[in-house]
């Protein structure tokens, strides 16, 4: 059928910032989609309030709205653009919840707007449990035994019929939020209440639990003429009973026979069509591991991580395709973008096997539960391909950049038989590595099967890969036995620990011996036919496919798995590093491990390896591809970390020298380079043991930011106020040693400052300055950063742009650089200096459109910033205010302190921009989620040392008419200022606490600052974890609570009386 | 594991490891794209003098069972795998499949780059090659030199077809199936439509057949080049007409020759579960199960009595025909799967209700 001509403009609704359970796959998906329909002809709308993405470049659609997306302001939009239909199914959760809300508003029904690819009637069936289940009865498909409840009796209710285990899944919400196995009532009171506040319309699936079921996923997609196909299969690991958001995923189903596999793909079909869904669909069933007994567990009526992952492991891009077939396109008509020569009504065929393995935050938050559940923690994840299960499996292991590259965990001798059993039959984030250590131990692939109900058949490939490790042992430097270590996908690394040897002595041994992967293309059809995708996989086999081109190429490696303090920031700036090699004549090449992301959609780069990004598999491809460089400045730490061992093995580095990065970030001679430009930064020194640490403290001056070197997201950074604190930190925080010492810093309060600068050599172009709303001692990745700045003198602006020329010269900088300043007591000190792409690139580029990664790449392939005809110094303020407000996702991860520090926490971003600076904030603070009541209470709680800055914000508080809660402490100096202050007792008390006022809603904004000690036992951390559990807005730094304040003020009109009139007598 | 080669007629040698029998073997090298189904597949008598490769590379992972077989003595030449499983993991598992290769002495290679013997046979089409004995030193020049000058049987039917006649009884419409090669999905489609069966072999006169008063002929899959067997094409003549017919793959093939139309070899075939096929009349597109060398010249399709109901959506090849005049309908493609998808599973519900209309036409007739 033919593309629609009855529409002309379409509205794609985007999923917002970048939370636990909807990432950068929907980045992926809509870039796709904005692209796919704008070739087709139509106008594309695109609104997102993530600046950190690519479907957000004006380019991708023909008008880019950055706002918040909410009913405000998409209707908002709507109105101005006149729509003639709306596309949601490519946001995510957060596209078609606005889809419904904007239904359920009235105003598609007012301005005529249809909403195109599930129709709002197939979001309800699918999302609503109740009409899901009925629509399941009708069509004769077993849903397991459940019940809808709205209430805690009502959840007793079910349980006393059928028992527990069972399921709880909150309606319409993200990941799993607020969802859990429970074992008994306290489990049960506890998920049931918090499921029943995350639910929009309060309301819970309770169900049988069917954990132990194979988990099996089908990707299928329909058009309107009723053609439908499933696009790829996966199997989980990990049985039913972990999201499988969290769960280690095979493409194809390794398990199933053909009956099965079938059985599921018809049921998966008639599901799609009875939603008469036009467009891509996630459906996940469970398996009985003994019998053919299934159950559907959930459809997802759109784009998914899932579709993500199932594009880019068969080469079948789903989203766009989707987007085609919203507007009318069918599946027989349309080519497969692969092959080009065959239709896209087929379903690929692999002939390889893909292994995706979660990348969760608990290196990060060491309080957190690290047990896995129906509740999604991961924050990103890794795919890689092998043609064998062992191989695609090690390959992700070695991809994670989690310390893994077998799998083993780091000191097995510390841990005990008992501990590893509970391990394993508890899921949680190391499974995978302790499964390893139990083989080992000679634990039974049977015993672990009791335990963990993960499938033989996996097992005995894990067992596999265990008993190679004696293999190895016993033949050191045996041909044949490398030959097959490698097949099935060791790493040098693991070979040369059992080897007694080093990582680059088994390179050249292999390398002498012929012992080198070949590269497999990725290319739907399992070589049937001739296709050109220059997508890439490697593997130990024959025949090599990938043909080194005459041109010379230049290589851009990739950021790897989304991770706090490594986000869709550093694709953003890959992605434009390689359009701009392309632009400059070079054959563009991308090796990246991260399959939600743009950089590894093939049609991206000249040519895409999908590769972990260690030195051994880079520099496989390197040997092959001869490139005139490397790019290491945009793929975050992870590629920054190869650059000295590339180096070493003779690869040249493109842009800031390996010699210049290390002036950077080695503290001593950062020192001293800061001393020879002549550039202040506060007193530190570093220091390689405890000792060390409290004698260079005590001369400075506590209190003293303390953390490692060569870290990202500030990682374990911290500030001490006191020697017995440093002692703690010392011990339990960081291992320092020579050659990983620990910096030791005075800490400045003052306004921090992050510039963002390119350098071509010789000139320096400085896009932007930003100010940061939080004091120093918030990690940058978390503090709301405004722009243009606000409070500073054009004396310091000078003093800024000086210092950052100076530096980008004096480091030598060649590409991107960010520098993080202090102002203090009215002096600009250096705090960092980060010789590569930061987070902020996006942000920046979006604001002053300068494209900065393309300008940097370029510069870094020689052509200077003026001849590419952009000016030098620093860049012309544009009109408006921008602000960049971190979105955390704490929500998602129980026992995690939410208190704002050093050290990174937030998982994205949003913007907000408007002509003053509340205007914007109070649209960043929206568009992060934040409910901004205009009237209401706010509860205080501050620490000693806040109070007087306290009582300037509930004065305020006061004159716009809340009422101001607050404990015993804090309310005392409430009063004695002269304000009022109703005191709620503190946890533990008789009458009403802290803990009852938050749960039953009394406080709409709490303000909270630390008070010593990271105990998690201590109150002020449970009343964190409250507001967070009760969706109330926590602030633990004062200055985001006077900007939420200015905001609230500015929406507010005041209530002053008028002044008394003296009366003379 | 002991060394086996698989040598092709070109001269290119694929060194890997033997499993099941030990025998040496020769045949066509083909392969098929399914990613699940190879117990249907080594078992799927179409592939007849044939040895299989398979592209997904891990095979054997849930073992061989009792239940899906679609013949008992599978009739292929060899198979060629990547990785063959050694501990399957399935419930309904009954033993492995290197194990079962032994009792059938069927040879099978594994650890070779398959997909570059893909890419080959891609390249040149199907190849005739050997499969040398497990362990045997052999002198490649020798083999080749051989193998150039072999011509493969051209009987494959007559090897996979019953001898005598069976019935697979059931209290519904009477179809006589006539066996080239029958995959056993066939016959299970019509007994679970309580189709009252009699298999024939494949070479069973006209008169005999309908002497058995059927409600519809079934003409079934089967191996090899349609000209092979011309005696089925005299008999399909003599059926066209008579009664309802439905032939599938080789039958589809036999139809269409009966009618005065060619057939031609197709460089590689198609073999697999993801092949999509377009219905003319309705413009629907459903991905079918595929495995034939063989197909139905377009050209050829001239001045006969013969309609084209179904193409193949990639490369355009006739997928299925139906006589003008007569209730005849044939498919090139596979609606009883096993292995593959089950999309077209409702042919068989449309041949059911060509063969009621025929009969109420006849008691109206009479």
């Amino acid at each position: 059928m033919p593309k629609r001509q009855d529409i002309k403009t379409i509205l794609v609704i985007g999923s917002g910032p970048i939370v636990i359970g909807q990432a950068a796959e929907f980045d992926y998906a809509g870039t796709q989609a904005c692209l796919s329909l704008k070739e087709e002809g139509y106008r594309v709308i695109l609104i997102n309030s993530n600046p950190a993405t690519i479907m957000t470049d004006t380019q991708i659609a023909d008008k880019v709205y950055i706002e918040p997306i909410t009913l405000e302001f998409v209707s908002r939009i709507i109105r101005k653009e006149r729509p003639d239909a709306v596309l949601p199914t490519l946001g995510g959760q957060t596209g078609l919840n606005m889809a419904i809300e904007l239904h359920e508003s009235g105003i598609l029904d007012e301005l005529n707007i249809e909403i195109l690819g599930t129709k709002l009637d197939a979001i309800n069936k699918a999302e609503d449990r109740d009409l899901f289940r009925n629509l399941m009865y009708e069509l004769g498909v077993p849903v397991p035994e459940s019940d809808i409840i709205h209430n805690l009796e009502e959840a007793h209710a079910f349980v006393e019929k059928i028992g527990y285990p069972v399921i709880v899944r909150p309606a319409f919400t993200l990941g799993g939020t607020g969802g859990g196995i429970c074992y008994n009532d306290q489990d049960l009171n506890e998920t049931v209440t918090s499921g029943l506040k995350y639910s929009p319309v309060t309301q819970c699936l309770l169900e049988k639990s069917i954990a132990g079921f194979k988990e099996i996923e089908y990707e299928v997609m329909r058009d309107s003429k009723d053609n439908a196909i499933v696009v790829c299969n996966m199997e989980n690991v990990d049985p039913v009973g972990i999201h499988t958001g969290d769960s280690i995923v095979v493409a194809p189903s390794q398990t199933l026979s053909d009956r099965e596999y079938h059985m599921l793909r018809n049921v998966s079909l008639k599901i799609i069509r009875a939603l008469k869904i036009e467009g891509g669909c996630n459906v996940q069933l469970a398996l009985d591991p003994h019998s053919f007994n299934y159950y559907i567990i959930e459809v997802n009526p759109r784009v998914s991580r899932s579709s993500a992952l199932a594009s880019k492991a068969t080469g079948y891009p789903i989203a766009k395709l989707a987007a085609k077939i919203a507007v009318g396109l069918t599946l027989d008509e349309m080519m497969n973008p692969v092959t080009g020569k065959t239709y896209a009504c087929f379903e690929p065929a692999l002939d390889y096997v893909v292994a995706k393995i979660p990348r969760w935050p608990f290196d990060k938050f060491e309080n957190a539960k690290r047990n896995l559940g129906t509740q999604m923690k991961a924050t990103g994840e890794v795919m890689a391909i092998g043609r064998n299960f062992e191989e695609a499996m090690l390959k992700a292991v070695r991809s994670l950049e989690t310390g893994h590259k077998h799998i083993e965990m780091k000191n097995p001798e510390e841990l005990s038989d008992q501990w590893i059993e509970k391990r394993i039959r508890k899921a949680g984030d190391e499974r995978l590595f302790f499964l390893g250590e139990a083989l080992r131990r000679g634990v039974t692939i049977e015993t672990i099967h009791d335990w963990s109900q993960i499938d033989l058949f996996f097992l005995n490939k894990f067992k596999n890969i265990v008993d190679y490790e004696t293999v190895l042992k016993d033949y050191p430097h045996d041909k044949a036995v490398l030959r097959q270590a490698k097949r099935i996908g060791f790493a040098d690394e693991t070979v040369a620990k059992l080897w007694n040897t080093t990582e680059s002595a088994i390179y050249d041994f292999r390398k002498e011996n012929g012992i080198i992967p070949v590269y497999k293309m990725v290319d739907t059809c399992a070589a049937e036919f001739e296709s050109e995708t220059p997508y890439f996989y490697g593997t130990y086999e024959d025949e090599n496919e990938s043909i080194k081109s005459e041109r010379e190429s230049v290589i851009v490696l990739g950021s790897g798995p989304i991770r706090i303090g490594q986000g869709v920031e550093f694709d953003y700036a890959t992605v434009h590093s390689v359009w701009a090699i392309k632009e400059a004549g070079y054959e563009a090449i991308i090796i990246n491990s991260n399959p939600e992301t743009v950089s590894t959609d093939f049609s991206i780069s000249d040519k895409l390896y999908f590769e972990p990004l260690t030195i051994e598999d880079v520099m496989h491809i390197i040997d092959l591809e001869q490139p005139k460089g490397v790019v290491v400045q945009f793929g975050g730490q992870t590629a920054i970390n190869l650059a000295d061992k590339l180096e070493a093995r003779g690869v040249k580095i493109l842009g800031t020298s390996l010699d210049a990065i290390d002036r950077a970030e080695s503290r001593d001679r950062f020192e001293e380079a800061l001393h020879e430009i002549g550039i202040p930064q506060p007193m530190g020194k570093t220091a390689t043991s405890a000792e060390e640490a409290i004698v260079i403290a005590k001369r400075i001056g506590f209190p003293v930011l303390v953390r490692p070197s060569y870290v990202l997201g500030g990682r374990a950074m911290e500030i001490v106020y006191n020697e017995e604190e440093l002692q703690y930190y010392m011990e339990h925080a960081v291992e320092a040693s020579p050659e990983h010492p620990v910096l030791v810093d005075r800490y400045l309060t003052g306004t921090e400052i992050e510039v963002d600068a390119i350098c071509d050599g010789e000139n320096v172009l400085i896009p932007g300055i930003m100010e940061h709303i939080e004091r120093a001692g918030v990690h940058s990745g978390d503090s709301i950063a405004v722009y243009p700045p606000q409070q500073l003198s054009q004396k310091h602006i000078d003093t800024l742009t000086d210092y950052t020329t100076r530096l980008a010269k004096g480091l030598e900088i060649k590409g991107l650089m960010n520098i993080q300043y202090v102002i203090s007591d009215d002096e600009v000190y250096v705090i960092e200096v980060n010789p590569r792409a930061s987070r902020t690139v996006p942000f920046l580029s979006k604001i002053t459109n300068l494209p900065m990664a393309n300008i940097a790449t370029k510069a870094i392939l020689g052509q200077s910033i003026v001849e590419q005809g952009y000016p030098t110094g620093l860049a012309p303020i544009q009109q408006g205010v921008y602000v960049k407000v971190p979105v955390f996702s704490f929500a998602k991860l129980r026992r995690v302190d939410i208190t704002l520090g050093p050290e990174m926490k937030s998982t994205g971003e949003v913007m907000g921009k408007d002509s003053t600076l509340e205007k914007a904030l109070y649209k960043g603070l929206v568009a992060a989620g934040m409910d901004i009541k205009d009237h209401g209470s706010v509860l205080m709680t501050v620490a000693d040392k806040d109070k007087e800055e306290a009582i300037a914000l509930a004065r305020r508080f006061t004159n716009i008419g809340y009422s101001i809660l607050a404990t015993p402490g804090t309310a005392k100096a409430i009063e004695e200022a002269g304000l009022k202050a109703s005191v709620v007792d503190k946890i533990g008390s008789n009458g009403p606490t802290l803990l009852d006022v938050i749960q039953n809603g009394g406080a709409q904004l709490i303000v909270n600052t630390l008070t010593k000690g990271k105990q998690p036992a201590r109150d002020g951390f449970r009343i964190r974890r409250e507001s967070v559990e009760n969706g109330v807005p926590c602030l633990t730094s004062l200055d985001t609570a006077e900007a939420m304040l200015r905001v609230i003020e500015s929406m507010t009109f005041t209530a002053e009386e008028m002044p008394k009139q003296e009366v003379r007598g | 594991m002991t060394n086996r080669k698989l040598i092709l007629e070109n001269g290119i040698v694929f060194e890997g490891q033997a499993f099941g029998s030990d025998l040496a073997s020769d045949g066509e090298v083909v392969f098929t794209t399914g990613m699940t189904g190879y117990q249907e597949t080594l078992s799927d008598p179409s592939f007849a003098g044939q040895i299989v490769t398979m592209t997904y590379p891990l095979i054997g992972n849930y073992g061989i069972n009792r239940d899906d077989f679609e013949t008992i003595d599978p009739a292929i030449k060899g198979f060629v795998v990547r990785e063959l499983a050694q501990t399957p993991s399935n419930f309904r598992c009954d033993t492995t499949l290197d194990e079962f290769f032994k009792m059938k002495k069927i040879p099978g290679i594994e650890g070779i780059d398959t997909r570059k013997l893909t890419r080959l046979i891609r390249e040149m089409g199907s190849i005739k090659a050997t499969l040398t004995a497990a362990g045997e030193e052999v002198d490649v020049e020798k083999v080749v030199a051989k193998l150039k000058s072999t011509t493969f049987p051209t009987n494959q039917v007559e090897q996979v077809s019953t001898k005598t006649p069976y019935p697979s009884p059931g209290r519904g419409k009477k179809v006589v199936l006539i066996d080239f090669g029958m995959k056993h999905g066939i016959l299970r489609e019509l007994n679970k439509r309580d189709c009252d069966v009699v298999v024939v072999p494949y070479n069973m006169p006209a008169e005999e057949i309908l002497a058995l008063y059927p409600d519809g002929i079934m003409l079934s899959n089967g191996p090899g080049d349609p000209k092979d067997v011309p005696e089925a094409i005299e008999t399909i003549k003599n059926l066209i007409g008579k009664v309802p017919i439905f032939g599938i793959c080789l039958g589809h093939q036999l139809f269409a020759l009966a009618c005065g139309a060619d057939s031609f070899k197709l460089k590689f075939g198609h073999r697999g579960a993801n092949h999509p096929v377009k219905e003319l009349k309705t413009g629907r597109t459903e991905l079918t199960s595929q495995n034939h060398g063989y197909a139905v010249d377009p050209a050829s399709l001239e001045g006969t009595d013969l309609e084209v109901t179904h193409l193949a959506l990639n490369d355009g090849t006739i997928e299925g025909l139906k006589h003008k005049e007569y209730p005849v309908f044939t498919v090139q493609y596979h609606p009883e799967a096993s292995p593959g998808p089950e999309d077209s599973n409702h042919l068989f519900d449309e041949f059911i209700e060509l063969m009621n209309v025929d009969t109420r036409k006849e008691q109206h007739h009479a």
